[in-house]
C-alpha cells in the first residue's frame, strides 16, 4: 500500500518522459524482477562456493576421519596400504606455479611496457595480438607441443646447459630426461603469460598521459618515466594479473600432468619428476576402487581448494600491504 | 514482499544445484521409444572396442534391444553395479570379497577376452628383440636397475651390444587395469616388488616418470631414448610398436601374441575357481606368455527387470558362441574352450 502511494506521488512530480513510461506499467515489474535475477546471479556465487566446499568435505569424510589434519602433513601415497597424504601434492603444485611466475612476470611486464610505452604504432596490434592468442590455445595443445618439442630441448640442450654452468647452485643435479618440476613450470609460465601482460596492459593504459607528460617534463628519461609515471601508479593492477596468473597456474592440469612425470615424492631437483593436486585427481580418480582412496583423491580437491584460498589470501593481503589502502604517490 | 522474492531467487536456484547435483555420478541415456528395452552398462575402458562391436552387432540381430556401454573406467563400473545404478560393470580386476559384500545384490564375474601387457623400449641402434627376465622388470621399476648394460641384461641377451646409459623407467600415471595386470605378475614373480609395492591399478612406484594412458606412455617411450616402458598388447600391435619378450614360469622365451595369452588361460583351466576370479600371471606351460589377465563383466545374478536379466543370459551365450571368434582379430586373447564350456552352466543360472 505504502509503496503504491510513494509511485503515485513520485508520478506526480516526474517529468512528462517518465510519467509516459510509468504509465505503461511495465516497468516497475521489469525492474524488480531484473533486481531480484542480478541479486540472484551474485548470490549463487555464493552458493556454488558453499555447494563445492560441502560436497568436497562431505565426500571425504572417510579420509578426514581416518587421518585427520595429518592428511595434509603426510608425504605417503600408497593406493595398495591405503596411506594417503598430500604433501607432496601440495609441494609440487605450489613450486610449479611460483617457478612459472618467477618466468612468466618478468616477461609479461616487459611484453606489455614495450606494446604500451614504446612499440611502434605498426607492431602494436600485432603483437598484442598474437599474446591474446595464447591465452585461447587449449591446454592439451600445449602439453602435446611441450611432449613433442619442449622435451626434446630441455634434455638435448636448455638441460645439459643449466647443469655445466648453474649446477654449482645445487638445483639441476640427477639425471635429465626432459622431463620434471623445470620443464612443467616453463610450460606454465608460457600459458600464464598472456593472462598477466593482457591485463597489466590495460591497466599501464589506464594511467593518465598527464603522469607520463608531468613525469618526462621534470626531466626523467624513458625508463624513470615507465618506473616512476607508469608502474608506480599501475602496481595494484599489476599485482592483480599476477594473481590472476597464479591461479590459473595452480589449477591447470592438462599441460602440467604430460610433462612434469607424476611421481608423488618431493623432488630433490628442477630435473626430477613431481606431481601436482590437480593431476594426481585427473589421473586416478576414473580407477580408484575402494572407499577410502577415493575418499582420499576427493581430499585431494579440498587441499586444491583450500591452497587455492589460501595463496589468494597471501597474495591480497600483500596487495594491501604494499599500498596500505593509500592511492600512488610520488617517489 | 519484494524481499521475500529476492530472497526466494537464491532459494530455489541453491535447491535446483543441489537437486542437480545429487548423482554426478549416474550414467546411461533414457530408453528412445518405449517399446525399446536398452540396458545400460559401465566399467573398464581396455576392452572398450571390443565390447562396442558386440553390443552393436547384438543390437542388429536383435532389433528390440540397445545396450550402451560407457567405458568409465573400472572403479566406476564396479561402484556403479554395486549400488544398482547400472544393468551391469565391467572390470579389468576382480572385486575384492570386500566389495562383493557392499554390493546391494550377488555379482557374478564373466570373463570375456585376456589382455596381455608388453615391455616397450627405446634403444637407438639396437634392432635385436630384448629379452626382459622377471628380475630384470621387477628391477627396472624398483630402481635396482638404472643402466642398460646390467650384468642382468648382459647374460640374458647374448649379442646384444648395450649402451652404459641410464634407463628411464615409464609408467601409467592414470589408475588402469594394464598396471594392475603389470604389478599383479611384478607382485607374483619378485617378493621384493610384492613386499615393497604390491599390486592395484594404481601404486606406489620406487622410481620412474609417469605419462597419462597407453598413448603416453609409448609417446614418451618413443621419444626418449633409453627409457622403458609397459603397454597393452592390443595397442601395441595396432601401432606397429616393437616389444621384448619374456622368460615365463617354463623358462622359454614367448613374445607375446593373442595364442600365447589364451594358451596361458588354457594351462591354468583346471585351477581356475568357480567363481572365475583369478589371476593368471605367470602361467605355466611352455606356450604361455606370463603378464595377461582376464577382463570381467559384472552381471547381477538376478537383475531387478526380468527382461533385462533374458537379455543379458541370450547376449553371453551369444557372446560366448559368436563374438569370441572376432577377438584375436582385433588383439585380443579370446577365450580358451575348456573356460568357455565351463562359463555356459554360469550364465545358464543368470535371471
Amino acid at each position: 500500500m505504502t509503496t503504491q502511494h510513494s509511485e503515485m506521488e513520485e508520478a506526480r512530480a516526474a517529468s512528462e518522459i517518465r510519467r509516459f513510461l510509468m504509465q505503461r506499467g511495465s516497468g516497475a515489474v521489469a525492474d524488480r524482477t531484473f533486481a531480484a535475477l542480478m541479486l540472484g546471479c551474485a548470490l549463487s556465487i555464493f552458493a556454488i562456493v558453499a555447494l563445492i566446499l560441502g560436497i568436497l568435505i562431505l565426500r571425504s569424510r572417510l579420509s578426514l576421519h581416518e587421518f585427520g589434519f595429518s592428511f595434509f602433513l603426510r608425504s605417503d601415497w600408497d593406493p595398495v596400504r591405503g596411506s594417503f597424504g598430500a604433501v607432496p601434492f601440495i609441494w609440487g603444485t605450489l613450486a610449479s606455479a611460483f617457478l612459472a611466475l618467477l618466468i612468466a612476470v618478468p616477461l609479461a611486464l616487459g611484453v606489455a611496457i614495450f606494446i604500451n610505452e614504446m612499440c611502434p604504432r605498426a607492431l602494436r596490434t600485432p603483437i598484442a595480438f598474437l599474446t591474446e592468442l595464447l591465452a585461447a590455445i587449449p591446454s592439451v595443445v600445449y602439453g602435446l607441443w611441450a611432449i613433442f618439442v619442449l622435451v626434446p630441448i630441455m634434455r638435448r640442450s636448455i638441460g645439459p646447459f643449466l647443469k655445466k654452468f648453474f649446477g654449482w647452485t645445487g638445483l639441476f643435479h640427477g639425471p635429465n630426461f626432459g622431463i620434471g618440476l623445470l620443464t612443467a613450470s616453463i610450460i606454465l609460465a608460457i600459458m600464464v603469460l598472456p593472462v598477466i601482460s593482457s591485463i597489466a596492459r590495460d591497466v599501464m593504459k589506464a594511467v593518465p598521459n598527464t603522469q607520463r607528460e608531468g613525469v618526462l617534463a621534470l626531466g626523467a628519461t624513458r625508463w624513470e618515466m615507465v618506473r616512476i609515471g607508469v608502474l608506480r601508479n599501475a602496481r595494484i593492477g599489476i599485482v592483480g594479473a599476477v594473481i590472476l596468473g597464479l591461479g590459473r597456474a595452480l589449477g591447470e592440469t592438462m599441460a602440467v600432468t604430460m610433462v612434469i612425470g607424476n611421481h608423488a615424492a618431493i623432488p630433490k631437483s628442477l630435473f626430477a619428476p613431481a606431481y601436482t593436486l590437480a593431476s594426481v585427481i585427473a589421473n586416478e580418480f576414473t580407477e580408484a576402487t575402494g572407499d577410502l582412496y577415493l575418499s582420499a583423491l576427493i581430499e585431494i580437491g579440498l587441499a586444491l581448494f583450500l591452497v587455492t584460498i589460501v595463496v589468494n589470501a597471501i597474495a591480497r593481503l600483500l596487495v594491501f600491504m604494499v599500498t596500505r589502502g593509500n592511492t600512488a604517490r610520488a617517489v | 514482499m519484494v524481499r521475500g522474492v529476492r530472497s526466494a531467487v537464491p532459494i530455489l536456484l541453491t535447491f535446483a544445484l543441489l537437486t542437480g547435483c545429487k548423482s554426478p555420478q549416474q550414467t546411461g541415456a533414457p530408453a528412445a521409444d518405449p517399446g525399446m528395452l536398452t540396458i545400460n552398462g559401465a566399467g573398464a575402458s581396455f576392452p572398450n572396442p571390443i565390447y562396442s562391436k558386440w553390443f552393436a552387432e547384438y543390437g542388429r540381430l536383435h532389433p528390440g534391444v540397445r545396450i550402451n556401454y560407457q567405458p568409465i573406467g573400472s572403479g566406476g563400473g564396479i561402484r556403479q553395479v554395486s549400488q544398482g545404478i547400472i544393468d551391469f560393470g565391467a572390470s579389468d580386476s576382480p572385486m575384492s570379497d570386500a566389495q562383493l559384500q557392499q554390493s546391494s545384490h550377488p555379482l557374478l564375474h564373466i570373463p570375456t577376452v585376456l589382455g596381455a601387457v608388453v615391455p616397450v623400449y627405446n634403444l637407438p641402434g639396437i634392432s635385436a628383440e630384448v629379452r626382459f627376465s622377471p628380475e630384470v622388470l621387477a628391477g627396472i621399476y624398483l630402481g635396482s636397475i638404472t643402466y642398460w648394460d646390467d650384468p642382468k641384461l648382459i647374460a640374458d641377451n647374448p649379442g646384444v651390444k648395450f649402451p652404459h646409459e641410464e634407463i628411464l623407467p615409464v609408467y601409467r600415471s592414470d589408475g588402469s587395469g594394464t598396471t594392475f595386470i603389470f604389478t599383479d605378475y611384478l607382485a607374483k614373480v619378485s617378493p621384493a616388488w610384492a613386499q615393497q609395492v604390491g599390486n592395484s591399478t594404481s601404486v606406489k612406484w620406487p622410481a620412474g616418470i609417469g605419462q597419462k594412458g597407453n598413448e603416453g606412455v609409448a609417446g614418451m617411450v618413443r621419444e626418449a631414448p633409453y627409457a622403458f616402458g609397459y603397454v597393452e598388447l592390443v595397442y601395441a600391435l595396432q601401432n606397429h610398436m616393437t616389444f621384448g619378450l619374456i622368460r615365463n614360469a617354463a623358462g622359454q622365451w614367448i613374445k607375446a601374441s593373442p595364442a600365447a595369452v589364451t594358451a596361458a588361460a588354457e594351462a591354468q583351466a583346471d585351477t581356475i575357481p568357480a567363481d572365475f576370479r583369478v589371476s593368471l600371471a605367470n602361467a605355466g606351460g611352455t606356450a604361455s606368455y606370463p603378464i595377461c589377465s582376464f577382463t570381467w563383466l559384472l552381471v547381477p545374478q538376478q537383475s531387478a527387470d526380468p527382461a533385462k536379466g533374458r537379455q543379458l543370459h541370450d547376449f553371453l551365450l551369444w557372446m560366448l558362441a559368436e563374438g569370441e571368434q572376432e577377438a584375436a582379430a582385433m588383439g585380443y586373447a579370446p577365450l580358451p574352450r575348456p573356460v568357455a564350456e565351463r562359463l555356459k552352466n554360469v550364465v545358464a543360472s543368470i535371471r
